[in-house]
């Protein structure tokens, strides 16, 4: 005989995973997001598609991987879906992580749960898990959505080989919006407010969204020389240089990413001389090569992703567990 | 038989030896022993700040002591706090439930983290509801109940892991005074038929002193004094163990005496075991060594004053801790 499920004895950890979950997808601002996200998901199919005639061009290179086009074409109305992605995911992640554990704390259900037999650290690990479930299956399906209606609109399936590019934008998505959850995660086991948390997180990503870029560029007008004015070497390591500062961003690093794998043409993310381009063929990167040129930004996004994860489950587990 | 007189030879659930908490410079708990025996009910009094948080978090392992140890059902808190939380119960003063679910949606959850199934943990969770008094609003979400609800969901909550020991923090705070009745009363019928072992925390004394077996006085990190109320009350009063007081009429008149009172007062610690004797708004507040009621009234109604009532008082916690207070500003 079969045990009915609910006969089961469930692991704490995954009893707590359901929950919030549970809480998640029923939470008003998860409504709010879904709607968000369909928003840009229709705006930028559409655009799009309504430029799709005029950038594919019969015969040329690629035109097998033209399916990635729907979500790197624009024109001009609104921007392209990857780049919607890299401003709206920061908004996602610390909406789902702002009020983690200060909620707990606030509602004074934080200690209650903590005298239950569970290892402490279950509560920070089932809250980003439930979060990184519900971002994941929010994205999988979103992309999936693109690819079905830009099949039945174009009357083509996309090729094998555009559907894993789609795939690795999709897993690239998540880890992105995984470190701005665990940011917000971090500033919700700081702050008591969830108000000064969720302040906080938006602050930071203000600044590296805007302000950071501002002084990236100022910089690099102070120490890039003029072409010309300075050996081509000078130029290269500056310009070096200034990509390396604007890749402690995370923005940066995603759409880096994310460019060379939805653009297969991308060769390179550094600066690239005439002598380096000379005889290459026009042809797009398969994909292995694109996936080794974005191997060190993916790296970079889980590096930051684990550090602002450690900071607060450090944070949290030598923490006083107080009713008030 | 009273669980503080069962036999020695048993095993203390509840042991914390040299236990010390500091923060920063502050000492929170200062080197506390305390033995509490299986099936007792035991009070930790103390005033706000006295510590008395801080030392249920060590129990439990939601913090870690500075020096010493706790050890629950024989198990050390500090390293081992999963395995405590599986024997103990903890309600938290001031507790709070997850608002947007029912009463019985937030049992079931607890119960499921105490590895119980959802059919069990829902089964369990509606007997349990049953038992507070809670059987019409188990439907309605929490965030809807009033304060004496939630602490009767919390003692629910508090059970339905079948601990060894429960621990309540100020479970008394903020319901209104039936209710408290009501809620203490509660405790000790539960805990006694499941053999409980509890440990309450207060700062109101008069409540807890109507249920506990044995009371700890806690002050500033201390445990100051420890034992049933009638051997604290001989500890701390031992030169006069009783107090008598006597109501008498408006105006003293005793044989044309201009201060009768102060003849009273003469006559009075004239007799054999009386200490002292004080007058205040036509109470007399006699103070004596062994229990003289009955000498006392003879006494007054002899001397033909207006005796309206005549009654000994006993001890309270109230007095205990008023006594060690005075005891403290002398020192």
């Amino acid at each position: 005989m079969r045990l009915n499920k609910d006969d089961r004895v469930i692991h704490p950890f995954w009893v707590m995973v359901y929950k919030e979950v549970s809480d998640q997808v029923r939470s008003w601002r998860f409504i709010i997001l879904a709607g968000l996200m369909i928003l840009t998901c229709t705006g930028s199919l559409y655009t799009s598609i309504s430029n799709l005639s005029k950038i594919v061009k019969p015969d040329t290179a690629g035109n097998h991987l033209f399916f990635l086009k729907l979500f790197t074409s624009s024109n001009g109305t609104l921007p392209p879906f990857h780049v919607f992605i890299a401003f709206i995911g920061p908004l996602i992640g610390i909406s789902l992580g702002f009020d983690a554990i200060n909620s707990e704390q606030n509602g004074r259900t934080l200690s209650r749960i903590m005298a239950q037999p569970v290892h402490r650290d279950y509560l920070i690990n089932a809250k980003f898990v439930a979060s990184l479930i519900v971002i994941s299956a929010m994205f999988l399906a979103l992309n999936l959505l693109v690819i079905g209606v830009g099949t039945l609109t174009t009357g083509i399936p996309p090729t094998f080989e555009a559907f894993i590019r789609i795939l690795a934008f999709l897993i690239l998505s998540i880890v992105y919006v995984a470190f701005w959850l665990n940011l917000s995660i971090l500033f919700s086991v700081r702050f008591r407010q969830a108000a000064t948390s969720a302040l906080t997180c938006v602050a930071i990503w203000i600044f590296f969204s805007v302000f950071y870029q501002i002084i990236v560029k100022l910089i690099a007008a102070a120490i890039v020389p003029q072409p010309g004015a300075a050996p081509t070497s000078q130029i290269i390591s500056a310009e070096k240089w200034i990509l390396g500062i604007s890749r402690i961003m995370p923005g940066q690093l995603f759409s880096d990413a994310t460019t060379t794998i939805l653009v297969p043409s991308v060769r390179s993310l550094g600066p690239l001389t005439v002598e380096q381009v000379y005889g290459a063929l026009p042809a797009p990167l398969p994909f292995g090569q694109s996936l080794l040129l974005v191997w060190p930004e993916v790296t970079g996004l889980i590096a930051a992703t684990v550090i602002c994860f450690a900071i607060s489950y450090r944070l949290f587990m030598k923490r006083e567990i107080r009713s008030r | 038989m009273d669980a503080a007189n069962l036999p020695q030879e048993r095993q203390p659930v509840i042991e914390l030896v040299g236990l010390t908490k500091k923060y920063g410079d502050v000492t929170a708990v200062d080197h506390l022993n305390l033995k509490i025996n299986r099936g007792e009910i035991f009070g930790l009094l103390g005033p706000n700040g006295a510590g008395k948080s801080t030392t249920i978090l060590m129990m439990l392992g939601l913090t870690e002591p500075a020096s010493g140890f706790a050890n629950v059902c024989g198990i050390n808190a500090t390293v081992y706090p999963v395995e405590v939380k599986e024997k103990v119960g903890y309600l938290p003063d001031n507790v709070g439930f997850y608002d947007d679910m029912t009463g019985l949606e937030n049992l079931v959850y607890v119960g499921q983290l105490n590895r119980l199934s959802k059919t069990k943990a829902t089964e369990k969770a509606k007997q349990l509801i049953e038992r507070v008094g809670m059987t019409n609003a188990a439907g309605k979400k929490t965030g809807k109940y009033s304060r004496g609800m939630i602490q009767r969901l919390g003692l629910a909550d508090v059970l339905i892991k079948d601990p060894e020991v429960i621990i309540l923090d100020e479970p008394t705070l903020g319901i209104d005074p039936r209710g408290v009745k009501e809620f203490l009363e509660l405790i000790v019928k539960l805990s006694r038929e499941e053999g409980l072992t509890v440990l309450l925390s207060s700062h109101h004394l008069q409540q807890v002193q109507q249920v506990c077996d044995r009371v700890g006085l806690f002050v500033k990190g201390k445990l100051i004094a420890e034992g049933d109320i009638s051997t604290l009350s001989a500890e701390l009063f031992s030169k006069e163990p009783f107090v008598i007081e006597a109501g008498v009429n408006n105006e003293i008149a005793v044989n044309g005496h201009t201060d009768s009172a102060g003849y009273l007062k003469d006559l009075l610690l004239k007799m054999d075991g009386v200490t002292s004797v004080d007058y205040k708004k036509n109470i007399l507040k006699i103070y004596c060594a062994r229990d003289m009621s009955a000498e006392i009234a003879k006494k007054l109604v002899e001397s033909n004053i207006g005796l309206n009532s005549l009654s000994r008082k006993e001890y309270g916690l109230d007095d205990i801790y008023q006594k060690y207070f005075e005891n403290e500003e002398v020192a």
